[in-house]
């Protein structure tokens, strides 16, 4: 087994390879088209600003590579609004792999970003095969994904959300699992051995 | 719903714990890697790593600490203590931090806290403050409480807040080391004003303490060392008690 985990110089991606190490795979920190076009599965981190991290992925032309990877990839916090067609955030047009589109959550209703551990529910996929509902998550986010569709978890923050999406082969996860202590880590084994 | 947190502060001199840490069951009490393991088994939700290091090159030791810490646990931690410049934070977060904490340092050059959340993200940046009650009104102190300023809680609150911090986290100087509960008026003053989550500290000593900050003071967590290091309070109790006052806990 080989990993990608795409550098487009965001993100703080140490936890996520000492996850990996943990778990015993190898894997590579690139923006190598090749490399990742060519590794078996694909993680794609990312926290921060959408619009810099767009920028940042059409720099090194990631934003045409991506959508077209056909191995399992996982976007994580960011990583997975990136995915989506479109995030108020700066105004950001996305990858568009998942027609949704990234909304800011209500500061009058709750204290953002949302920092914590959060329950997720309604688990589909064998990204959270063996892993129970209502199992608590490390998030931290201001903007979120609505529910639709693509939900593969639900979490509820002053309104219910999409804490994890699918559409083919592209997952992401709006919690950290490689930060969720060894429940993240199962969830992390299932991307690397059921997907 | 999210869940309130329960936070460990250790302090850090050389890369070695200080201030009274009495583990039987561990083999080094002072290495800060073995005591986050425990911690984070014991269901602790984060970890604040405190530099009290006063040598030059601590920029260096405390990145490497952050990468061992980071290689061993697997829940979020902060690092604070004598972070100076974007490049001290660069530092910490590549070696794997998942949040920095500054304090006089914000307060000297405010800059400091929109350089970083722009560059970062507000999520990593938690700004400490301070505070002392002074004939009825709350005023931010520096360099660990030595020095006081004029300045008002609240206004420098909302000011970090406006630059770009992700929490604060706020210490109760005249609660702090008192073991008679935090200062949860303030707290709750603050989080009314407030848009970001808050960290109580200074004053827990018993398990009905962290129930009256989440449930009167309304802080999003609880910081607290000495209770913890001397297993006065085992976070797995608490949390079952936590659970029984109705307070949402990760379990």
């Amino acid at each position: 087994m080989n990993v990608a985990i795409v550098d487009y110089g965001v993100g703080n991606i140490k936890s996520i390879q000492h996850s990996l190490d943990r778990i015993g795979v190898n894997h590579v920190y690139t923006m190598n088209p090749e490399i990742i076009f060519s590794a078996e599965k694909v993680i794609f981190p990312g926290v921060g600003d959408a619009s810099y991290a767009m920028k940042k992925l059409k720099n090194n032309n990631l934003d045409k590579l991506i959508p077209n990877l056909k191995q399992p990839l996982l976007g994580i916090c960011l990583g997975m609004q990136l995915m989506c067609t479109y995030s108020e955030e700066g105004d950001t047009s996305c990858l568009g792999i998942i027609d949704a589109e990234v909304k800011k959550f209500n500061s009058k209703k709750n204290k953002i970003p949302q920092i914590g551990w959060n329950n997720i529910k309604n688990l589909k996929t064998n990204l959270f095969k063996g892993i129970y509902e209502n199992e608590f998550m490390y998030m931290v986010h201001t903007y979120y994904v609505p529910k639709s569709r693509f939900t593969i978890s639900e979490s509820v923050y002053g309104l219910t959300y999409s804490s994890a999406i699918n559409k083919d082969n592209f997952y992401g996860t709006q919690f950290h699992p490689e930060k969720s202590g060894l429940i993240g880590e199962k969830i992390i084994k299932n991307f690397i051995n059921e997907l | 719903m999210v869940a309130k947190r329960i936070i460990p502060c250790l302090d850090i001199d050389n890369n070695r714990t200080v201030k009274g840490v009495n583990f039987l069951n561990l083999i080094d009490a002072g290495d800060p890697v073995e005591l986050a393991k425990l911690y984070s088994n014991e269901g602790a939700d984060e970890l604040v790593f405190l530099d009290i290091t006063a040598t030059k090159d601590k920029r260096k030791t405390l990145s490497s600490l952050a990468h061992e810490i980071s290689k061993n646990i697997n829940i979020p931690f902060t690092v604070g203590g004598g972070i100076s410049s974007i490049d001290d934070v660069s530092s910490l977060l590549f070696s794997g931090a998942d949040k920095i904490s500054i304090n006089t340092q914000a307060y000297r050059t405010p800059k400091l806290i929109n350089q970083i959340s722009s560059r970062y993200g507000s999520q990593c940046v938690v700004v400490a403050i301070d505070a002392k009650l002074i004939n009825d009104c709350w005023y931010v102190h520096l360099v660990g409480g030595r020095e006081k300023t004029s300045t008002k809680l609240i206004d420098w609150a909302l000011e970090v807040q406006e630059r770009g911090a992700g929490e604060i986290l706020f210490t109760s100087m005249n609660n702090d080391g008192t073991k008679n509960g935090f200062a949860n008026e303030i707290l709750s003053n603050l989080s009314k004003k407030l848009t970001i989550p808050i960290i109580a500290s200074g004053g827990a000593g018993k398990v009905q303490d962290f129930i009256d900050v989440f449930n009167v003071g309304n802080a999003d967590a609880a910081l607290a060392a000495s209770v913890f290091h001397f297993k006065e309070i085992e976070i797995k109790l608490l949390k079952e008690e936590l659970k029984q006052n109705n307070i949402k806990v990760r379990t």
